[in-house]
């Protein structure tokens, strides 16, 4: 049949038809929630992309706005009986709207820029990271800042949102082979990531410290590149592949039991290798294997350790909010919530709608600044309502956003990465 | 198509802001939750107040257009498709919980508030609202009282219909209505509450409704039971109903359903046994217990492989979204799943459910079979594909002969989802030819130009023949007497 998409990724005519519109998503849609309008619903979506793969609609600039209103949020994949998986459709028809003529010009500018050129390349990332670093640190970041605010209050305001550069780079303070401290029990793999290497080096370092205590060796890669998730959630498929191949060919020379991923983004998509590269003869049977080794830490730790000796020195209220990539596309919800109750003196208060998006959702926050901030509101309300000390979240996107929600909003609440508190938690000498 | 200076006059009654002809809005707008069905509305509008409804219908009226009220579309009977020459008037953005009365143990609420929301609300009151259709969710209270919605609780609390105290309505022609009240007891003049309640969006658009609340059970227990065979789960229904208890909830899953249900909730069901029951029994502490025992007794008399009791009231609540979820997650076996409410008089039961194995065997199709055991409701759903049409007509007469037989025994066609577009070629075989026309010269009379959802529940002209419609020419065949 014709159809009006114009890339050779297409959506999946077998997904579109599992399908059977019973509107059992709708509560689950951040978007939905925000509209009431079907135009901006899951179910709504797919109809819309159904049409343009029909080629009953032409992909209009309508279109292309509500396949960039969605999140990617993947809430309405844990909402549907059907098993619809409706986020490789969602960004499927993200990859059809890039290479239309209605793509934004700002994403534009990203996805070249950052996506193309400076996450595959990390002399460029950490060039670029050092300079915004001065930026940030500098008086002419805040004469900057003051000078947006009066120019411009969204430009300031994304200005705020970009988490802040790091005082040390990961892979520039550890070696490529870290020793456990104890006992060796597993070889892993860490990839240090783009963003978390540069931005969240700080979660790298007590990821590194954890693993080394809880008597793994940690191999960082000399080599490694930017793992294609970004590109790949926001309609870059073809960058996302390459950039797939070349983290695969970094960490072909190693031997490991498994790949620790701290970012729910990174592991989610490092998981997906084995299914977007299954029908490339070159690199199908090794993406197959390295996906099957990719954990997220919480996961990798809940499945091999047991915390229940373990106990904070002060009681501490904590709650949790779930990353999508980690609840919604790996399915890992239970296991971090787990860990945290094992530990003696957590008091983890359940969140309300925990698995709601947090508006981060990528560069979704950047590109949609509006949508992004009153979907914030509503999960920094529902921190608040439960007086928890902490938050722990396992991503760098929701550690970025929360982390402004709590300067906007004004909130007295630490927003962690849960292996940071392990490691303030785990001592060294506690282990047997 | 309504004519473009008709499309501005509707645009300037809600502004332009609530109003849409593109055609993107038209596509998400052209469907419900009912399989195959489908067709374009002309325009899309968002009204914000009574008074713009009321203005709309008075123009339909003059315009001779037809006005489809919709709530979440989550309808299984076509109830919220558009047809030609139409607009859909969309009402999810009514979300206002306007009273609570805990005096009196009412709610009132904007027709678009989410089913679940309002016992949500209730309960932070130690105050229940039963209903509870499998949709809870996502569907709206307005599209519930519109087709008197059921559910997993109608056993023992009854449907929608038992708690619609009041309702203020646009009529057809634009009038604003109140009918009903606060008051329990209330004879002046005709009940016209009673008849807006499952009247399908046909003869009135709800723009506030008055809900009762009951005291919320002090307990509740939900039990498994499993058998090696429907029979024995029948017997063993049979033998709970007659047995003086009444379940909150007596739920009935055949294996194609449980490994379905299970495959999506991962709740740890047995997926190798055959039939399985949910029940739920509420109530004070001892009656509960009490209740529970029996329970275990008939179930094991009636050669059940096992009993279990859920430990908590969170393992009970994912067994119960577990069977909610059973309608949908049957599309992880084929592309299209039609579903049917075919119900009969509960002593019926075991008699319904051999017929539908013979007819299923005969028949040569795929079905997934599960419901409201203890209220004679069951859901058949066929599993086909919509692409295939073979196995679409294998489909359509498996349903006119359960349609048939559940006539036979005492029964109806719909128990809970209505007639809509999908089930009105078999309303005539019920009620027969007066009171079909009996029910016509009613709609004549609410609306006399038939512009209020027409072509739902029956056609006012003679229609073309034959079975449920299955492709886009053949709806419009459909609802060319109109």
């Amino acid at each position: 049949m014709n159809n009006f998409y114009s890339h050779l990724d297409l959506p999946s005519e077998e997904i579109i038809s599992s399908c059977i519109h019973c509107g059992m998503c709708l509560q689950s849609c951040p978007t939905y929630n925000l509209t009431f309008d079907e135009l901006s619903s899951p179910r709504g979506r797919i109809r819309l992309i159904k049409y343009v793969a029909e080629g009953k609609l032409q992909l209009t600039e309508k279109f292309a706005y509500e396949m960039n209103f969605c999140l990617d949020c993947q809430a309405c994949e844990t909402a549907c009986p059907a098993g619809v998986k409706y986020g490789s459709l969602v960004e499927a028809a993200r990859v059809q709207v890039e290479h239309s003529e209605y793509t934004s010009s700002l994403s534009r500018l990203i996805k070249k820029v950052a996506f193309r050129k400076i996450l595959p390349n990390f002399k460029y990332l950490k060039l670029f990271a050092k300079l915004l670093r001065f930026y940030q640190n500098s008086l002419i970041g805040k004469f900057a800042a003051k000078i947006l605010r009066v120019i411009s209050k969204k430009l300031y305001e994304v200005n705020r949102l970009a988490p802040r550069v790091s005082s040390f780079f990961t892979d520039e303070i550890f070696p490529e082979k870290i020793q456990p401290l104890n006992e060796k029990k597993f070889t892993v793999l860490f990839p240090v990531g783009c963003l978390m290497n540069v931005m969240f080096a700080e979660e790298n370092k007590d990821t590194i410290e954890l693993l080394t205590k809880l008597g793994c060796e940690v191999i960082i890669p000399k080599k490694q590149t930017c793992c294609g998730s970004l590109p790949a959630h926001n309609g870059d498929l073809e960058q996302a592949r390459k950039l797939a191949k070349a983290t695969l060919e970094s960490f072909k020379e190693y031997d490991f039991d498994f790949v620790i991923s701290n970012s729910a983004g990174c592991g989610a998509f490092m998981k997906e290798y084995k299914h977007i590269l299954k029908d490339d003869k070159e690199y199908s049977s090794l993406a197959k294997k390295f996906s099957d080794k990719v954990k997220d830490i919480t996961e990798f730790l809940y499945q091999n350790y047991d915390f229940t000796q373990f106990k904070s020195e002060e009681p501490l209220d904590i709650t949790y909010h779930e990353p999508c990539h980690l609840v919604h596309t790996q399915k890992v919800s239970n296991e971090p919530k787990l860990i945290l109750l094992q530990i003696q003196n957590l008091n983890l208060i359940p969140l309300n709608e925990a698995t709601w998006c947090c508006g981060s959702a990528g560069i979704y926050n950047v590109v949609n600044y509006e949508p992004a901030l009153k979907i914030l509101e509503r999960k920094m309300n529902n921190i608040k309502n439960t007086n928890a000390k902490i938050v722990l979240t396992g991503n760098p996107g929701c550690l970025g956003q929360i982390r402004y929600g709590k300067e906007i909003f004004n909130m007295n609440v630490e927003v962690l990465h849960p292996v940071t508190l392990l490691n303030r938690i785990i001592k060294s000498g506690d282990l047997k | 198509m309504i004519k473009e200076i008709v499309l501005n006059k509707i645009k300037s009654i809600v502004g332009a802001d609530n109003f849409t002809t593109s055609d993107e809005h038209r596509i998400v707008y052209s469907y419900d939750a009912t399989p195959v069905l489908n067709q374009l509305p002309d325009a899309v509008v968002f009204p914000e107040n009574a008074e713009q409804i009321s203005a709309i219908m008075k123009l339909a009226n003059e315009e001779k257009f037809a006005v489809i009220p919709r709530g979440a579309g989550t309808g299984l009977s076509g109830g919220s498709i558009p047809v030609e020459n139409s607009i859909v008037l969309v009402m999810t953005k009514w979300r206002k919980i306007i009273e609570l009365d805990i005096d009196n143990q009412t709610i009132l609420v904007e027709p678009g508030v989410i089913t679940e929301t309002i016992d949500l609300e209730a309960n932070k009151f130690n105050l229940f609202y039963p209903p509870d259709p499998g949709s809870i969710k996502v569907c709206t209270i307005g599209g519930n009282v519109a087709e008197n919605a059921g559910g997993l609780r109608g056993l023992k609390y009854g449907v929608t219909k038992n708690y619609v105290l009041g309702i203020e309505f646009v009529s057809p022609t634009g009038e604003l209505i109140w009918t009903g009240g606060k008051n329990f007891k209330d004879v002046a003049g005709y009940n016209l509450r009673d008849i807006l309640v499952g009247s399908e969006g046909t003869l009135g658009i709800f723009t506030k409704i008055l809900l009762r609340l009951i005291p919320r059970p002090k307990l509740s227990k939900t039990i498994l039971a499993a058998f090696s065979t429907n029979v024995d789960s029948g017997k063993a229904v049979a033998e709970i109903t007659s047995s003086g208890i009444t379940p909150a909830m007596l739920e009935f899953l055949d294996n194609t359903t449980i490994k379905c249900v299970e495959d999506y909730a991962k709740i740890g069901l047995d997926t190798s046994i055959n039939s399985l029951l949910i029940i739920e029994v509420d109530g004070k502490t001892s009656e509960v217990e009490d209740d529970q025992n029996k329970i275990k007794n008939i179930c094991e008399k009636n050669n059940a492989l096992y009993v279990k009791i859920a430990k908590d009231e969170n393992e009970a609540n994912k067994l119960k979204a577990a069977r909610r979820s059973a309608f949908s997650a049957l599309a992880r076996v084929s592309p299209t799943t039609i579903l049917e409410d075919a119900t009969v008089p509960r002593s019926k039961l075991p008699e319904m459910l051999e017929a539908i194995q013979k007819i299923v065997k005969e028949e040569d199709v795929m079905l997934g079979n599960f419901g409201h055991a203890g209220d004679g409701n069951l859901h058949p759903t066929c599993l086909t594909d919509e692409g295939n049409s073979t196995e679409l007509h294998k489909a359509e007469k498996t349903f006119e002969r359960i349609f048939n037989t559940a006539i036979k025994l005492g029964g109806t066609i719909t128990g809970e989802h209505g007639v809509g577009l999908a089930k009105k070629n078999f309303l005539e075989l019920q009620i027969g030819s007066a009171g079909l026309e009996f029910m016509k010269k009613i709609k004549s009379v609410w609306d006399p130009n038939n512009v209020l959802n027409p072509g739902k529940i029956f056609s006012l002209k003679p229609k073309c023949e034959g079975v449920l419609p299955s492709n886009k020419n053949q709806i419009k065949n459909f609802e060319e007497g109109i």
